[in-house]
């Protein structure tokens, strides 16, 4: 794991909501081109966490954030940091799938031309690339000006991935992607992060164990705010250093 | 317990079946009595008709239709861009505490009787606009002439007095667009004025509508303020600055003195604002169920 090229590199985080500390003392290396796993009960903090890396905590009145995130060896909590820059290159997926009340096309291209894209053609293109790219573009390439509330839950959810990759991003965020999902669109969304991952580095957080599990090359273990463990994902699944971790796996609380 | 919920029941309804028989009685008693005028001097001659000289037998309402459409679209042309300007401001850009201070005060513009606007009006308006606004004028047009009592008075003071109903409608409406759609815009790298206009606003859009066409029923409806600053001279305008009578206007100045044909004629002139009216909030009603069916 030494030879891997790392994406964000955190140190010391701390995170409060007003007085109340969300977030104690994270490390947290996250390795290019990895997908990590974040788990843990709810109201540990691993959404919150997830949320640090692309600064969406800012939309949040009364939220402080002290200690580092390094994205590409730049703290991006400094001052004069660019927050769209980097949401442009840290894209990020929601729990309930979340398409704008517009047509398939426009909720692809919306990214594209907010940063200036205004080929027509240019932006066709995206929306083929982007559509097949999470294995939509066959079952919606006949309607792509149909409006995307239109589209089951899981295909409006590959529509929300497609519709952040078309900004080119280099890390998908994912915030339990698929716990509004019924299993069979569940399976399909996790194929596709074995072949995203690929070209991006993923972040996950999840409550699904056997998800974790399943996909993930890195997992962090989150308890209160806390990441007690965070290793290789078989290692953290079958040899857990800390008694919270295997409790928590096994099924024993949560 | 039983017998008092029953008793209250049986007043409820009967409350619900007299607000629902007044406004049954209104309509049947309005169209009874101007529907007589419209049938004997013929509904084109009436509504298309260019002189409303009532002493002398002539009631073409067209310069009143004229009036009341310009006045409206000129408190539509000042209004809605205030509106929805404030709107989004409360909503989207002012901290809540801010916001809370602003949109009572904006909310306090629906309690003022509109006499005192009319009269705010006369007072302040009607000689600013002869004083300051006329000067200005004939510099480019140097014929122009006005008292100052005119549409583009009554425009402002109309701008004004829709301000609440377009503020609150489009307020909630984009307060109702949920959080995921400005989330997910942040989150591909947009800023916030690009979220506003192109996620929220169009998200809203119908509740939007809604309050213009709300906020253009009160416009249109409002007589008094309109009264005492537009000049009521009956004959189709030929810019901002010339004096107007609106259809609401003329039937409360001319009612008192009006022999029955008058009379008649001015309860026809109450049909044609009472279907411009329903015909408004019918718009209005579809509009706001699109942004029910919309989420």
């Amino acid at each position: 794991m030494e030879n891997a090229s790392t994406k964000f590199e955190i140190d010391k985080l701390n995170l409060f909501y007003g007085s109340f500390q969300a977030l104690i003392d994270i490390d947290m290396t996250i390795y290019t081109n990895k997908i990590t796993a974040l788990i843990g009960p709810s109201g540990c903090g691993k959404s919150t966490f997830i949320r640090t890396l692309n600064r969406m905590n800012d939309l949040i009145l009364g939220v402080k954030t002290t200690g580092l995130v390094k994205f590409d060896e730049m703290d991006i909590y400094a001052v004069d940091y660019d927050v769209i820059n980097l949401r442009k290159k840290v894209g990020m997926v929601f729990q309930k799938p979340n398409p704008f009340p517009k047509t398939i096309f426009e909720n692809i291209v919306y990214g594209p031309k907010v940063h200036g894209e205004k080929n027509r053609d240019k932006l066709q293109e995206i929306v083929e690339k982007t559509l097949k790219e999470v294995a939509l573009w066959e079952e919606v390439k006949d309607r792509l000006h149909k409006p995307a509330l239109g589209l089951s839950g899981g295909q409006q959810q590959r529509l929300c991935i497609a519709r952040c990759l078309a900004v080119e991003p280099e890390v998908i965020l994912m915030d339990e992607p698929t716990s509004a999902l019924d299993p069979v669109a569940t399976s399909k969304i996790e194929s596709l992060l074995e072949e995203l991952v690929e070209k991006y580095t993923i972040v996950i957080v999840t409550h699904n164990m056997q998800q974790a599990g399943r996909v993930s090359d890195y997992t962090s273990f989150f308890l209160s705010g806390k990441v007690l463990e965070t290793d290789k994902t078989e290692i953290i699944f079958s040899n857990p250093t800390n008694k919270k971790t295997e409790e928590y796996i096994t099924g024993r609380f949560g | 317990m039983k017998a008092y919920e029953k008793i209250v029941e049986k007043l409820i309804i009967v409350c619900a079946i007299i607000s629902t028989i007044s406004v049954v009685l209104i309509t049947v008693f309005i169209f009874r009595s101007g529907l007589p005028i419209l049938m004997n001097y013929g509904v084109i001659d009436f509504i298309f008709g260019t002189n409303w000289s009532p002493t002398n037998g002539n009631y073409g309402i067209l310069p009143l239709i004229a009036g009341t459409l310009s006045v409206t679209l000129g408190a539509l042309i000042i209004g809605v861009p205030m509106g929805i300007a404030s709107a989004i401001i409360l909503s989207e850009i002012l901290p809540g505490k801010v916001a809370r201070v602003f949109k009572s005060a904006i909310e306090l513009l629906a309690g003022i009787p509109s006499v005192v606007y009319g009269f705010f009006g006369l007072i302040v308006l009607v000689p600013a606009i002869r004083t300051f606004i006329l000067p200005i004028v004939q510099l480019v047009v140097p014929k122009a002439t006005t008292t100052g009592f005119s549409i583009f008075a009554g425009a402002i003071i109309l701008a004004i007095m829709i301000l609440p109903t377009i503020v609150s409608i489009s307020e909630n409406s984009i307060k109702a667009v949920p959080r995921e759609f400005r989330e997910a815009s942040l989150a591909l790298g947009a800023n916030k004025m690009e979220t506003i206009v192109r996620v929220i606003i169009p998200a809203a859009k119908s509740g939007i509508i809604a309050s213009i066409i709300l906020g253009m029923g009160r416009a249109i409806g409002e007589t008094m303020a309109v009264i005492l600053i537009t000049g009521n001279m009956p004959k189709i305008p030929g810019g901002p600055l010339d004096s107007v009578a609106t259809l609401t206007g003329t039937i409360a100045m001319e009612m008192g003195y009006a022999d029955a044909t008058h009379q008649q004629a001015l309860f026809a002139v109450g049909i044609i604002l009472f279907m411009i009216i329903m015909l408004l909030n019918a718009i209005a009603q579809i509009s706001a169920h699109g942004l029910r069916g919309n989420n």
